[in-house]
C-alpha cells in the first residue's frame, strides 16, 4: 500500500519531487492550489450516494407508519419507534433466520476446506489411476450455470430426503449444505496453490515416517493459510447470500435462511415499510458486522479471484 | 504397486520396514489408496449434485416431463422447438440481453472511475473505501427490498429528488418501460463494491515508475492515464467483463423480489422464466431445454470476449 500509484495528478507532481522525499512518501513542498485534495470534491457525493441506501433503511425503520408514508419523504423521524423491530420479530422469526443462515455458512465453509483441501491435496501431489480424467470430470461442473442443474438437483434432494436421510431432504438445512459441501472451484482453487509450495518439506516429513494425512494436516494446510482464508471468505459470502436454491428447496418458514426469509416477509408485509426496513436492518446488520471484522480476507479474496482472472 | 512413484516420497526406507505384516500399511499408504480416499468425498458430492444433473437436465429437455410425470415420454425436439415459438421467451432474452448492455458497462465504468479516485492516500481514503466494500455484504434480497422503496412511486426518495430538480414524477418499477433500468441501477450499486476491489487491485500493480517515466516524457494526467493506465488495466476490465456479463444473463433474485417479471412482462428475464416454468408451472422438461438454451447463450457470448477480447488486451511479463 505504500506504494500506491497515482496517476493523474500527483504523477505529475512527483516528477519534479526530490527523490528523497520521494522515497519518504512526503507531500512535495509546493504551493497547493487546494487546502485539500479536489479528489474528495468527487469522493464525498460518490459515498453519499453509496451509503444512502443504508442510511435510508436505517431511518424507515425506526419512522411512523405515517412518517414513511408521507411525501415528500420524512428525513430526519421526529421520534425514534423502536416498536417497528419487535413487530417485525412477531410476525417473522429473524432471529431463527438468522442462526439458519449462520448454520448453513459456518458448516458449508467448514466442509469446503476439508474436503476440498482433502481432494485439492490428492490432486496436486499423488498420482492414482483415473486422476487426470477425474479432474477434468470436475473442471468440466465449473463452466455449467446452476440453472441448469437446479431441477435434477431438486428432484434428488427429494429423493434423498425420502429414501436415504430426512434431513439432506426438502424442507431441511441439510439440504441447503450438502449439495454445497464441496465446490469444484474450491478443489481447484487449492490445487493451485498447493501445486505452488514447495515439496521439499512434505518429502523430508515423509522420509521422518509421517502418514500422507499428517503431512497435509501439520505441513502442507499451515502454509496454506492466505489460500484458506480466501477459500473460506468465499463460500461463506457465496452461501450467505444465496437466494435461488433455498427458494426451491425451503418453503417451511422454520428452516429459512435470512434472505429466503426476508423475501418472504416482503410478499407479506409488501407495503408495511417500516416494518420491512426493521426486518431489513436485522438481515443486514450481521453480514455487516462480519464484513467489517473480517474486511482484509473478504477483500483480499475478491482482489484474488480477479487477479487470478487475469 | 506404487513403488516407483512412493521412491519419490522416501520409498526405500519405508520398503526396508514395510516387511511382514506391514504391507497392508503400505499398501493404504500407496498414492492409489490415500490418493482415491482423499479425493472420494468431495468428487462424489460434486458428481451427485453436479455432473449427474447436468446429464440428467440434458435428458429431462427431450422429454414432456412434469414434478408428477416424471420422467415419461421421449418427445424428442418439441420442447427446442416450443422454445423457438415462444413469444415470452423472445422476450426474455431481448430483456436479458438490454439489462446486461446496461449493467456491464455501468459497474464497470464506476468501478473503474471510483478505483481510480480511491487509489492515492488522502484523508479519509479508508473511510471511502469501505463505503464501496460494504456494497458487497448485502444480499441481493435486502438490495432489492432497499431499491424498491426508493423507487417507490408515491412515496419514495427518487422521486422526491425528481421534484426538487423540477421534473416530472415517474412510475419507475411499475412502468414497462422504465423497471429494468432500475433493476440495472439496483444491482450495479449492489456491484460496485465487487468491481472497486478489483480495478483497486489491477491499479495497485501498476509500477509507479511507468507512470513517472510518462510524466518526466511530458504527459499530462489524461494521456498518462489514457495511454498508460488504461492499457495495464486491460486484464482486469476483461476479467469484470466476463464476469459480470456472466452473472447478468443469470438475473433474477432482483427480478424475483421487486417485480415478478412485469409490469407486462417488462422484466421477464431468461431465468426468471425458467424459474417460473420450473417451479411455478413444474414443466421439468421444457424449464430444462430453457436452461440449456441459456448455457449455450453464456458459452457463445464468454467465448465471443475472451476471442475480441484478448486482441484488446495487453499482458505484461
Amino acid at each position: 500500500m505504500t506504494a500506491v500509484s497515482t496517476p493523474a495528478r500527483d504523477g505529475v507532481r512527483s516528477a519534479g519531487r526530490s527523490m528523497r522525499s520521494i522515497l519518504a512518501g512526503m507531500p512535495a513542498r509546493r504551493r497547493r492550489r487546494w487546502p485539500f485534495s479536489p479528489w474528495h470534491l468527487v469522493l464525498v457525493p460518490a459515498t453519499i450516494v453509496l451509503l444512502f441506501p443504508f442510511a435510508w433503511v436505517l431511518i424507515t425503520s425506526v419512522e411512523t407508519p405515517s412518517e414513511a408514508l408521507h411525501f415528500p419523504p420524512v428525513l430526519v423521524p421526529h421520534t425514534l419507534r423502536f416498536a417497528n423491530y419487535s413487530d417485525a420479530l412477531a410476525s417473522a422469526p429473524f432471529v431463527r433466520f438468522l442462526v439458519n443462515s449462520a448454520v448453513v455458512a459456518l458448516a458449508t465453509v467448514l466442509c469446503n476446506l476439508v474436503l476440498c483441501a482433502l481432494a485439492g491435496y490428492a490432486f496436486a501431489r499423488f498420482r492414482f489411476l483415473g486422476r487426470t480424467a477425474l479432474f477434468a470430470v470436475i473442471m468440466a461442473t465449473l463452466m455449467v450455470p446452476f440453472q441448469v442443474t437446479m431441477i435434477p438437483q431438486f428432484i434428488i434432494t427429494k429423493w434423498l430426503g425420502v429414501h436415504v436421510l430426512a434431513g439432506v431432504g426438502i424442507n431441511h438445512l441439510g439440504a441447503l449444505i450438502l449439495p454445497n459441501a464441496a465446490t469444484a472451484f474450491g478443489i481447484f482453487f487449492l490445487r493451485q496453490f498447493f501445486r505452488t509450495l514447495p515439496i521439499e518439506y512434505e518429502e523430508s516429513a515423509r522420509v521422518d515416517g509421517a502418514s500422507r494425512l499428517t503431512v497435509l494436516v501439520r505441513i502442507v494446510l499451515p502454509l496454506a493459510t492466505p489460500a484458506l482464508a480466501t477459500l473460506a471468505a468465499l463460500t461463506f459470502l457465496d452461501s450467505w447470500n444465496n437466494f435461488l436454491w433455498p427458494l426451491i428447496a425451503v418453503t417451511s418458514t422454520d428452516q429459512m435462511t435470512l434472505p429466503l426469509g426476508l423475501a418472504t416477509f416482503q410478499g407479506a408485509h409488501a407495503t408495511d415499510w417500516t416494518l420491512l426496513m426493521a426486518g431489513n436492518v436485522m438481515s443486514l446488520v450481521p453480514m455487516l458486522a462480519v464484513f467489517f471484522i473480517a474486511q482484509r480476507y473478504f477483500i483480499q479474496s475478491v482482489a484474488a479471484t480477479g487477479l487470478a482472472g487475469t | 504397486m506404487a513403488a516407483g512413484s512412493v521412491a519419490r516420497a522416501g520409498g526405500p526406507r519405508q520398503r526396508l520396514r514395510t516387511q511382514g505384516g506391514a504391507t497392508v500399511r503400505r499398501v493404504l499408504d500407496s498414492e492409489q489408496v490415500t490418493g482415491w480416499s482423499f479425493v472420494t468425498p468431495g468428487v462424489a458430492i460434486i458428481m451427485l449434485f453436479g455432473t449427474v444433473p447436468i446429464i440428467w437436465s440434458a435428458v429431462l429437455s427431450f422429454q414432456r416431463s412434469t414434478l408428477n410425470t416424471s420422467g415419461t415420454g421421449f418427445a424428442g425436439l418439441s420442447n427446442y422447438r416450443q422454445l423457438a415459438r415462444d413469444p415470452v421467451v423472445a422476450q426474455a432474452i431481448q430483456h436479458t440481453l438490454v439489462y446486461t448492455a446496461l449493467f456491464v458497462p455501468g459497474t464497470m465504468a464506476v468501478g473503474l472511475f471510483l478505483a481510480v479516485a480511491m487509489n492515492r492516500k488522502i484523508r479519509f481514503i479508508a473511510f471511502y473505501r469501505t463505503a464501496a466494500y460494504a456494497t458487497m455484504a448485502i444480499s441481493t434480497i435486502s438490495e432489492a427490498i432497499v431499491f424498491t422503496w426508493l423507487f417507490d412511486p408515491s412515496y419514495g426518495v427518487a422521486n422526491y429528488s425528481l421534484s426538487l430538480l423540477h421534473l416530472p414524477q415517474q412510475q419507475f418499477l411499475n412502468s414497462p418501460s422504465e423497471a429494468l433500468f432500475v433493476i440495472a441501477a439496483m444491482t450495479i450499486w449492489g456491484w460496485t463494491g465487487f468491481a472497486v476491489v478489483v480495478y483497486l487491485a489491477a491499479l495497485q500493480g501498476i509500477p509507479r515508475t511507468l507512470l513517472e517515466a510518462a510524466a518526466i516524457d511530458g504527459a499530462g494526467p489524461w494521456r498518462t492515464f489514457r495511454r498508460i493506465t488504461l492499457p495495464l488495466l486491460s486484464p482486469a476490465s476483461l476479467f469484470l467483463t466476463v464476469w459480470l456479463t456472466i452473472n447478468a444473463l443469470q438475473l433474477f433474485d432482483e427480478v424475483y423480489l421487486s417485480t415478478q417479471g412485469g409490469p407486462l412482462h417488462a422484466t421477464t428475464v431468461l431465468v426468471y422464466y425458467l424459474y417460473d416454468q420450473a417451479f411455478q408451472q413444474f414443466n421439468f422438461g421444457y424449464a430444462s431445454a430453457i436452461a440449456y438454451f441459456l448455457f449455450l447463450v453464456i458459452i457463445v457470448i464468454t467465448v465471443i470476449q475472451f476471442r475480441v477480447g484478448r486482441r484488446f488486451t495487453y499482458y505484461r511479463s
